[in-house]
């Protein structure tokens, strides 16, 4: 497993102690191991991911960030503080649930209050501070109304602004987008990013979209049974995934087996090459720049089938000895660029782009 | 095998396989698909009338005989209308007494039934295990298969002289008023116990999470999320057990020692008495007070999110 943090984050955690550490944490439901011993610090003010498809055991670590749950073992400490054995309403975290988890006999305003209700604050000073809340996430004309009468992406910000107008150190946010359809997510990614830099709170943010976490997040942490696949920057993760699994995970790949790796790029082990990596030209003919260079490498392949994207072609491939190659080609707004079904085409991609992957996983 | 050889045979004996394609021609079904209205009345008119016939019908029945007197001479019934019984029921003390203990019964039973319905429910519905609230639905379930008399019948023997009640060092009420209020409550505590359970189930536990999230301890998350949630379960269930206690007659016969409830007395002026125009302006009683309540409850709104 990989630990290595990107450079910006670490020299924030040199002045600072990170808002979370999590040492050796573990949670188990009966027999499943839904989370196994996972180390992890979050630096103040940082946009965290956690990504992994469902039951990956990123959830649970959200969960008991927030002391929903107990853990099995290992500590969690808040700001340098052990809270392991605190209860949800002695930490200062506050969470964005993914059904949003608004109070449906309160008005939007109570509900943005409720935390403040709850700290003893006086109604006039509650409605205020509720009524600013409301006006940051763009919903201050709406605090009459009832969750029930919210459209989905409304009581999404309803929920945002439940949370911060406690002001915490650290918020979580559980799926938040995934009610969403595709516009309003792309919007609300925008938003929950400028929001982020504008209150300057770390977010611990969880999600199975990979797209989501590559497009907000400071950090990842890729999750897989339970464990922490792999750490870092989303560059990191995209250009140079340590193990299959990340990047079979985290967007498409074309992934080469030992022997494959030992046939077409003359070394053993795994190795990957993401699909815009892959250049195609028509014809297998060796032209003028037909032979191989040293830093490239050469296939013969076929097209199997070309996907329009809009923004350009998925193109599926199979060499002459087999193996299946999937390419993308941006849209250069030449009229036919298209590779056809059959076609026979050669695929170069430089040595560079080729990442090696960590045996086993 | 002989049963595959024969198949194909058996088959092709048959007429043509219907068509996969294309439209299937079904008259009765197209024109019920275009006549709204048709289908509408098909579909209710068995419930409407089972609704007509079972409650309007029998309380327009009802209203009218209440209307009517006996003569006391002939114990013939006079078809004239007259409000006499209605006169005799609010001069008489006896009538007003006996509605007000009904009232007083049914109540207490509902305080007694709620406060230990709404424990139960919420360890049910929000604590135990999937397997441990399947049993305990069962076990809430369970009674309400035994005979209505057996248990009655039962909680004589353990409030009895001598009974299980005082055998166990607890002391017993004797007959009377509390003896009934004890057995109803028991009698009637799964029809509470299961409408709060109903609505405690459909409250998200994220809303819970959520409450403590923001900083409320338990107490507080109770107050103010789960309670005005459960309302609309808890009105539902306190509307059985009240108007259920209002219309009982046996369990006060059985433990209730000289008492008398509504329920008595109809029974008496129906059968014994045979005064069946007083026994129907009785039958009145209850049932006004319960349209005065399900409107007092209409009013705060608890009606709306049932």
């Amino acid at each position: 497993m990989s630990l290595s943090t990107s450079a910006p984050a670490e020299a924030a955690a040199v002045d600072r102690t990170p808002a979370i550490t999590l040492r050796g944490l573990r949670k188990t439901f009966g027999d499943v191991v839904a989370v196994d011993a996972v180390d992890l610090d979050i630096a103040d003010g940082e946009f965290f991911s956690m990504l992994g498809p469902s039951g990956s055991g990123k959830t649970t670590v959200l969960r008991l960030i927030a002391g929903f749950e107990q853990a099995s073992a290992g500590t969690v400490e808040l700001g340098g503080v052990d809270v392991t054995r605190s209860a949800p309403f002695e930490r200062d975290v506050h969470t964005v649930f993914q059904d949003y988890a608004l109070f449906p006999h309160m008005s939007v305003l109570d509900n943005v209050g409720y935390g403040l209700r709850v700290r003893g604050l006086g109604k006039k000073e509650r409605r205020e501070r509720a009524q600013q809340a409301l006006d940051t996430v763009r919903l201050g004309h709406l605090g009459a109304r009832r969750p029930a009468q919210l459209s989905g992406g409304q009581r999404q910000r309803v929920a945002l602004a439940r949370a911060i107008v406690l002001q915490p150190r650290v918020l979580l946010l559980d799926e938040p987008l995934g009610a969403l359809d595709l516009k309003l997510r792309e919007q609300m990614q925008v938003e929950l990013k400028q929001l982020q830099r504008e209150l300057g709170i770390t977010f611990v943010f969880v999600t199975h979209d990979q797209e989501e976490a590559l497009t907000l997040s400071d950090r990842i942490a890729v999750f897989d049974a339970g464990r922490i696949q792999q750490l870092g920057s989303p560059r990191e993760i995209y250009e140079s995934p340590a193990s299959a699994y990340v990047a079979g995970f985290v967007g498409t790949t074309n992934l080469f087996d030992s022997a494959t790796s030992q046939r077409i790029l003359g070394v053993a082990g795994e190795h990957a090459v993401r699909p815009e990596r892959l250049r195609l030209s028509a014809g297998t003919e060796p032209d003028s720049e037909g032979s191989a260079r040293p830093d490239e490498v050469r296939l013969e392949a076929v097209v199997v089938e070309t996907i329009y994207l809009g923004t350009g072609n998925r193109v599926h491939l199979r060499t002459s000895d087999g193996v299946e190659l999937v390419a993308l080609e941006q849209s250069t707004g030449s009229l036919d660029t298209r590779e056809h079904r059959g076609e026979d085409v050669t695929v170069r991609f430089a040595r560079a782009d080729v990442v090696p992957l960590a045996a086993g996983s | 095998m002989s049963v595959t050889s024969r198949a194909p045979d058996a088959r092709n004996d048959q007429a043509p396989a219907p068509a996969l394609r294309g439209p299937v021609a079904r008259p009765g079904s197209r024109l019920l698909h275009r006549m709204v209205w048709l289908r509408l009345s098909l579909l209710l008119s068995a419930p409407l009338a089972w609704m007509l016939l079972v409650y309007v019908v029998a309380l327009v029945a009802l209203l009218i005989t209440s209307l009517w007197s006996v003569d006391s001479l002939s114990s013939e019934i006079d078809r004239s209308w007259t409000l006499e019984n209605f006169r005799t029921l609010l001069e008489n003390e006896v009538y007003r007494n006996v509605a007000l203990r009904t009232v007083g019964v049914a109540v207490a039973v509902t305080v007694i039934d709620v406060a230990i319905a709404l424990p139960i429910a919420f360890y049910m519905a929000k604590v135990a295990s999937p397997r441990a609230r399947r049993m305990l639905v069962v076990a809430v379930l369970t009674p309400l298969w035994a005979s209505y008399l057996v248990k009655v019948f039962s909680w004589r023997v353990v409030l009895s002289e001598g009974g299980l009640a005082e055998w166990s060092g607890l002391g017993s009420p004797g007959y009377g008023l509390t003896a009934v209020v004890i057995t109803q409550a028991y009698i009637w505590l799964p029809y509470v116990i299961l409408p709060i359970f109903a609505a405690l189930e459909r409250v998200p536990d994220s809303l819970l999470e959520a409450a403590g999230d923001l900083g409320a301890p338990t107490g507080m998350v109770l107050r103010s999320i789960v309670m005005p949630l459960l309302v609309p379960g808890i009105v539902a269930g306190a509307i059985f057990s009240f108007s259920l206690t209002m219309g009982d007659y046996i369990t006060v016969n059985i433990v209730g020692g000289a008492n008398q409830m509504l329920g008595n007395l109809i029974f008496i002026n129906a059968g014994a008495a045979n005064n069946l125009p007083l026994a129907a302006a009785i039958a009145m009683i209850p049932i006004a007070v319960m349209v005065v309540l399900l409107t007092a409850i209409r009013r705060t709104g608890a009606l709306e999110n049932m």
